[in-house]
């Protein structure tokens, strides 16, 4: 049972082969594999969009038409992207490393509502894809110069003699520190800091402006000198509470709901000076806190989503109308992939549990079940049992057991239900 | 984990919300809210409050302009409004131009503008000043919302406290109640072979662990809180691509929330506490035109939303309170915008109340390292709106209360 726990909170859902794949590999070589993920087939299957030749923005206002086009555009272009990164979520036969990435994504969160550019948010999902798992110093150095992040916190505008903050403020409350770990003249030391970069939308880049950098005597949390954006990010990571914020966002997604302070002490001493991801993650999957829970984490809709179309084999729809049906059922969710709310990112946990969620679950499970081939559970003796199998559910409790063999004449109606069961809702 | 841990915990990982479905929110539809309209509906003569909450940190001197005063054009080179552009309301201060229906509130004596309010040592994050703004409670943190107090200390009934939404926003959460969320599209409860396999789902099993149980229940709201009352309003009309800054959240669409407000008062349901919100005001860059778009979105809703309750008996009872998490900085930076500020105008209106200004307006020269002073403790406006809107003694909701003001 703690193998299959292991596998959702690591991915998105699991199944039944794949619980019996992992407990004959047994605990510890499973987390092994899932750190190291070897050439991924489901992964090469699925290369990004190609979104170079960013659309030219209208020049003024008043071309109505010019404005449309390109709203059009930055529609269908949002659109391809974001169900890509679904299908790459589906297809991926090694998981952690997207369920990694949307983690980040929902750290550093950024929204294409604001950047309006596909491209940066493309090369971003890149970045925090390649850098995920490793110092999380490399990760955030490059996240202070990613463009998509640059233009969605104002970074682009942050200029020598009045600096603009916002991104010196989230950078430090939300990305590295958490609030109350720094003062505000420090967030006016490190705006000038930051000071100095330029977007480029044709490319979707970033670089220095020439002369642009406020390179006069700064002071952050006691630390001065000729600060950068790389010598700021350097020292804001090397900060004790850097490496327990960092542990607490990846055990409230990845963990449970409650950490223990024992629990904290071993994923911080596992982070250690190199502030390895890597390990930190490997310390969670082991700790005996992570270990001894029983499901408690509610499913977000990606998560949830993406199980449901992994467990019963219904590929995602790349365009059309299907796509946009489904990008649709997120929106309703309340969790679209590159759109999140605000730069705090997405709420986790029984916030996901709306009487409108139930409502639209019922209906994507509905339709997700109609497509599927339900072969399995229709030959199935145990029909319950065979949905259970297909869905990676352990156990269903006596409720829904009878509810699900009520519906047991109709694999469709069965199958619906297991996937709104608050069993294949919590993980 | 002690208050403060679970507080930073909360605002870490973003669910700050979520602590409302601890203990026991939920959303409710129509026919939950029409059935006590019916049974057992608000007094005619008891009043109502309406809160409508701007995130992001609305700039205050954008909205109430000290247009006559030099230090204002000098900080503000390229944001100031001139004289011949303001509302002007006397010889130093005028409303946004976009602000054409509050300009009339004001001058039939329905506006009352509150000038500097804030807290003791005001914090610059969102996150963390609109938790303070929220709970009511800027000195030690704390878990409840100060309408979710009120409700603990009146009477812990969750329909007395309406948020239009998805989400629950923390000012509505108490120990004992917590307000509902009503959403602002309308679903049916599914029926036949699949809607009676539903509400099995939704009965509690001794087996289901505690957020499993929290989802059978969520299970069983859906179907206990659908059906209609009066025609389905429209799905959220396409709000995806508007290009406001939502990167310090709140929801679009005023208008149409203060629409579901204006049906609830009108059918008689049992609240006396509205929340809705509008986002989009952190305006770090070329504030003018967005501040005055979103400016103006607020002008249409709520005076809209006034003289629709003018129409309506119950319409004299109501009151309209705006705020937001903090004002902005007094200068401007590079990027026609401000950053994060502290003291901000708070406008109250409708029917019983005073018009006219109360508190004094911070000085734009005697700052706190860039910041305008606060001059008016919330404490002093949320202990008015208690004791003159919702006949709670402040001190019951409140510690730490301040005077209160005359504007009711």
């Amino acid at each position: 049972m703690e193998v299959s726990l292991l596998l959702r909170r690591t991915g998105f859902g699991t199944t039944g082969p794949e619980i019996e794949a992992a407990t004959g590999r047994g605990y510890e070589p499973t987390v092994e594999a899932l750190l190291n993920p070897g050439p991924d087939p489901g992964v090469t299957a699925t290369p990004p969009p190609d979104l170079s030749g960013e659309p030219a923005r209208p020049p003024g206002p008043d071309d109505k038409q010019a404005r449309a086009t390109y709203a059009k555009q930055l529609r269908s272009r949002s659109a391809a992207l974001t169900l890509w990164w679904l299908d790459r979520m589906v297809r991926a036969e090694q998981p952690l490393v997207e369920r990694l990435t949307f983690t980040w994504h929902g750290h550093w969160a950024t929204s294409v509502q604001k950047v309006r550019s596909p491209a940066m948010m493309l090369r971003q999902n890149e970045t925090l894809r390649s850098l995920g798992r490793g110092d999380f110093r490399e990760l955030a150095r490059a996240m202070a110069r990613d463009p998509a992040l640059l233009v969605w916190l104002d970074g682009q505008k942050n200029k020598k003699g009045r600096p603009n903050e916002n991104l010196a403020r989230e950078l430090m409350e939300l990305f590295t520190l958490g609030v109350g770990h720094y003062s505000e003249t420090d967030v006016r030391e490190a705006a000038r800091a930051l000071t100095g970069w330029r977007v480029d939308r044709a490319h979707a880049t970033a670089a220095p402006v020439p002369g642009g950098h406020d390179d006069s005597s700064k002071t952050v949390l006691g630390v001065t000198g000729d600060l950068d954006d790389r010598s700021l990010v350097d020292l804001l990571t090397a900060r004790p509470e850097s490496a327990a914020f960092v542990a607490t966002r990846l055990w409230t997604r990845h963990g449970s709901a409650a950490l223990p302070a024992d629990t904290l002490r071993r994923l911080v001493a596992a982070y250690g000076p190199g502030r390895d991801v890597t390990a930190l993650l490997r310390a969670l999957f082991l700790d005996p806190a992570f270990r001894a829970d029983r499901s408690s984490l509610v499913a977000s809709p990606v998560e949830y989503v993406v199980g449901v179309l992994r467990a019963l084999h219904v590929p995602v729809p790349r365009d059309g109308r299907p796509g946009r049906a489904l990008l649709g059922t997120l929106n309703a969710l309340g969790q679209v992939p590159f759109r999140p709310p605000s730069v705090g990112g997405w709420p986790s946990g029984i916030a996901w549990l709306s009487t409108a969620a139930t409502k639209e679950r019922l209906t994507f499970a509905g339709a997700v079940a109609r497509k599927a081939d339900l072969d399995p559970v229709a030959r199935s003796k145990d029909r319950p049992e065979a949905a259970a199998y297909l869905l990676g559910v352990d156990t269903w409790t006596d409720r829904t057991l009878a509810a699900l063999k009520d519906a047991a004449a109709d694999p469709v109606r069965l199958v619906t239900l297991a996937l709104v069961s608050p069993e294949y809702l919590v993980r | 984990m002690d208050t403060l841990t679970r507080r930073k915990f909360l605002l870490a990982s973003g669910v700050t919300g979520a602590a409302a479905l601890a203990v026991g929110a939920s959303t409710v539809g129509w026919r939950e809210i029409a059935g006590r309209a019916t049974a057992d509906p608000l007094p005619a003569d008891a009043n109502v409050l309406v809160l409508v909450t701007l995130y992001g940190g609305n700039d205050g001197l954008g909205t109430v302009v000290p247009y006559a005063d030099g230090a204002y054009h000098d900080a503000r080179p390229d944001l100031a409004y001139g004289e011949d552009e303001v509302l002007a309301l006397d010889d130093q201060l005028g409303l946004n131009p976009a602000m054409k229906g509050f300009k009339s509130l004001w001058d039939a004596k329905r506006l009352a503008i509150v000038r500097g309010v804030g807290y003791p040592k005001p914090d610059h994050s969102h996150f963390r000043s609109m938790d303070i703004w929220q709970s009511g409670s800027p000195d030690h943190p704390a878990n409840t919302g100060w309408i979710g107090r009120w409700l603990d200390a009146t009477r812990p009934d969750p329909l007395r406290v309406v948020s239009v939404g998805a989400t629950l926003p923390p000012l509505a959460v108490g120990t004992k109640a917590a307000g509902v969320a009503l959403p602002l599209t309308e679903f049916a409860a599914p029926t036949g072979p699949i809607g009676a396999g539903v509400r099995q789902l939704a009965a509690a099993d001794p087996a289901d662990p505690p957020s499993q149980a929290m989802a059978a229940r969520a299970t069983g709201t859906l179907l206990s809180a659908t059906a209609a009352f009066g025609p389905p309003l429209d799905a959220a009309s396409g709000s995806s691509d508007h290009t406001d800054d939502p990167s310090a959240g709140g929801q679009s669409g005023l208008g149409r929330q203060l629409e579901i407000v204006s049906r609830c008062v009108k059918a008689g349901a049992p609240t006396q506490v509205y929340a809705v919100s509008l986002g989009g005001f952190d305006t770090h860059a070329d504030e003018k035109g967005t501040q005055s778009r979103l400016l103006g979105e607020l002008d249409s809703a709520v005076t809209g939303f006034l003289a629709d309750m003018d129409k309506d008996a119950r319409g004299s009872k109501v009151v309209v309170a705006i705020y937001s998490e903090f004002g902005r900085r007094v200068a401007a930076n590079a990027s026609q915008g401000t950053d994060h500020g502290t003291a901000g105008p708070l406008l109250v209106a409708g029917h019983p109340v005073r018009g006219g200004f109360y508190g004094d307006q911070p000085s734009l020269t005697s700052l706190d390292a860039g910041d305008l002073k606060v001059t008016t403790d919330f404490r002093s406006v949320y202990g008015t709106l208690l004791e003159q809107v919702l006949d709670t003694e402040a001190g019951r909701v409140l510690d730490g209360t301040r005077p209160t003001l005359d504007f009711l």
